[in-house]
């Protein structure tokens, strides 16, 4: 598995200024464009049809069993697959399973997300302390959680902490550099701005530095939360017990190909669920945003 | 040592009043004798080759309105920031009422070139955040900012954002902003140098209204030779690199100043004075460029 953590490019710069050519019109557009319709009931039309599709696509591989290159050979077709999803809906274990797994995922995602921003922001206002973080986040970022593993058991005096720990560290690094780049593109006029009305440090920070990176930080925090899963997955190979992850190892090493096939789609699941969360609970304090288009 | 618990006092009691001149009242806000700025023998140096300021004295008059003009680079706005206190300079010294300038402080209002409302502030908590970082508590710093908001004719905007506002009326909220503390002097870069020039006559009408109700001093950054003529009392010209104050022209003008003036033998004598000033000066520059080259 290919584990990225690399935030991705984020455009955290607050567009530019629409400059009205006639700026003597005092009428200025003020249509509200609701955050839903960004995306237009027919786009998600076309994304309920690309699922549909995928699912076509994949029955008629399976149940020809088409093999060239891929072999689909073994792979369940998705009808066996809802069968098998609708016994283990009906047994409590399952439920249990994804209960221990967002249980981990929230206490992770806490704790990375607590420290990243606390991190970045103090890495952003403190050249000592960036030089002295940096070093360290180079080389620990590109690990893959994977490799933590036997460390991790090692370290951790049990497997839950070691599990949580594996998590919250691949989620930290998109947050903690998402962070940083926020706080340092605080553009000058606005430090400026506030200083010649009489703000100090502290505010500076509050008023303008802190909500200037809010878009970044948002952003670093969504990704954080779907790094987090995949994170997670590689964490609860050490889990003896529960979790969505070792259901889907121990699902492997039982050879229940439908249990795999479920495991991997509950996990894109809830990764996608959980990052839209995070979105959606950014969107009133990035209200400000909204307006420019 | 004895404490002097007097003295202290008397700085919270006049910030009672929160209505600004609205032109009724005919009140000055500040006593002519402060907000005198005494600049001597500045130069500032930022390292590459030539002087960005050198040697620029200017004694400025409580309530005494100055355009500041030059060709591009010549470091009309360092000089400026000299005076903000965001600039130090190498040799010579700034002070405002015999007091040297040492930082930025909430007793120089700035409007910059560029547009500098926090975006993600709305229009009223932008001009409130003067009196806030004052020490007023949240809802007096509010009304006071809807005091100033009436002042510039944009109560209607108080809970938008910047980014549904025009340019101008972008910069009427900046105007606004700045004097919300009332300041003793009023610092504008360029300020309408990204207007319209129908626009740009309207926010200078309005500008002289303004001030001359406030009687605050203001230095005024242009390289429009009208803007700066229809403006103000006094026309300073710097030359180009290294930048010197070489010519401060008086404006024979009465106020309050009307756009017909503008064909009056007065004016145009005084932009021809001007005009013959700049020429001179870019020929000078651009010879020396050429000789360099
Ligand atoms: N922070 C800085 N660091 C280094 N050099 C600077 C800095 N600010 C200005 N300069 C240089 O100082 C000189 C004067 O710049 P300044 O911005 O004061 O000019 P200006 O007269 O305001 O020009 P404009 O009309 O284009 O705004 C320029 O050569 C500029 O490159
Ligand atoms: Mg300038």
């Amino acid at each position: 598995m290919a584990v990225s953590t690399t935030p991705e490019p984020i455009d955290t710069t607050v567009p530019a200024e629409r400059q009205s050519a006639t700026g003597r019109t005092e009428t200025v557009p003020t249509q509200k464009r609701g955050v839903g319709a960004r995306i237009p009931w027919g786009s998600y039309g076309v994304r309920v049809l690309a699922i549909v599709g995928a699912l076509v696509l994949w029955y008629v591989l399976s149940a020809t069993g088409f093999n060239f290159v891929v072999s689909f050979e073994n792979v369940p077709d998705p009808i066996v697959v809802g069968k098998q999803l609708l016994v283990l809906l009906h047994s409590g274990e399952f439920y249990t399973h994804i209960a221990v797994s967002l249980r981990r995922i929230l206490i992770s995602f806490t704790i990375a997300a607590v420290l990243g921003i606390l991190v970045g922001i103090l890495m952003g206002r403190s050249r000592i302390f960036a030089d002295i973080m940096m070093p360290y986040i180079e080389t620990l970022r590109p690990i893959p959680a994977v490799a933590w593993i036997p460390l991790a058991i090692l370290m951790f005096p049990t497997e839950e902490s070691s599990i949580i720990y594996i998590t919250a560290l691949g989620a930290f690094f998109p947050v903690v550099l998402s962070t940083l780049h926020g706080v340092q593109q605080t553009p000058e006029v606005y430090v400026r701005a506030a200083k010649s009305l009489g703000a100090g440090r502290a505010a500076i920070l509050r008023h303008v530095v802190l909500p200037g990176a809010l878009p970044s930080i948002m952003s670093g925090l969504a990704i954080g939360m779907g790094v987090a899963w995949f994170s997670l997955l590689a964490g609860e190979i050490i889990s003896g017990q529960y979790g969505i992850g070792y259901f889907t190892w121990n699902a492997y090493s039982l050879v229940e190909y439908e249990n795999i096939v479920i495991g991997m789609l509950t996990i894109g699941g809830l990764g996608t669920l959980s990052t839209w969360l995070v979105k959606q609970a950014s969107k009133p304090a990035l209200r400000w945003q909204e307006s420019n288009q | 040592m004895t404490s002097d618990s007097t003295g202290a006092s008397t700085m919270t009691e006049n910030t009672t009043e929160i209505i600004p001149p609205m032109g009724k009242t005919g009140v000055n806000h500040f006593k002519p004798e402060t907000g005198h700025i005494a600049i001597d023998g500045v130069s500032v140096d930022f390292g590459h080759g030539a002087l960005a300021v050198s040697g620029a004295s200017l004694d400025i008059q409580p309530g005494e309105f100055i355009c500041l003009l030059g060709p591009s680079g010549c470091g009309k706005s360092t000089l400026m920031n000299t005076v903000a206190g965001f600039v130090q300079p190498i040799s010579g010294a700034v002070r405002m009422d015999g007091e040297p300038i040492k930082a930025p402080g909430l007793d120089r209002g700035m409007v910059f070139q560029q547009h500098s409302l926090f975006p993600w502030k709305t229009v009223l908590d932008n001009v409130a955040f003067g009196p806030l970082m004052a020490g007023q508590p949240r809802e007096k710093a509010r009304s006071t900012a809807r005091a100033f908001l009436e002042m510039v004719g944009l109560s209607t905007y108080a809970k938008r954002f910047p980014s549904v506002l025009s340019g101008g009326m972008k910069q009427r909220v900046g105007i606004a902003r700045a004097l919300a503390n009332y300041p003793k002097v009023l610092l504008m870069d360029e300020p309408f140098g990204a207007l319209d020039a129908q626009t740009r006559l309207v926010m200078q009408e309005n500008l002289l209204q303004i001030w001359s109700e406030f009687g605050i001093t203001v230095i005024f950054v242009t390289h429009d030779i009208d803007e700066a003529v229809f403006l103000a009392d006094r026309v300073v010209v710097m030359s180009a690199s290294p930048g010197r104050l070489i010519a401060d022209i008086k404006v024979d003008l009465e106020r309050p100043r009307s756009m017909a003036m503008a064909t009056s033998p007065s004016f145009v004598r005084t932009k021809q004075q001007c005009l013959d000033l700049i020429s001179a000066e870019s020929k000078r520059a651009f010879e020396m460029q050429r000789a360099v080259g």
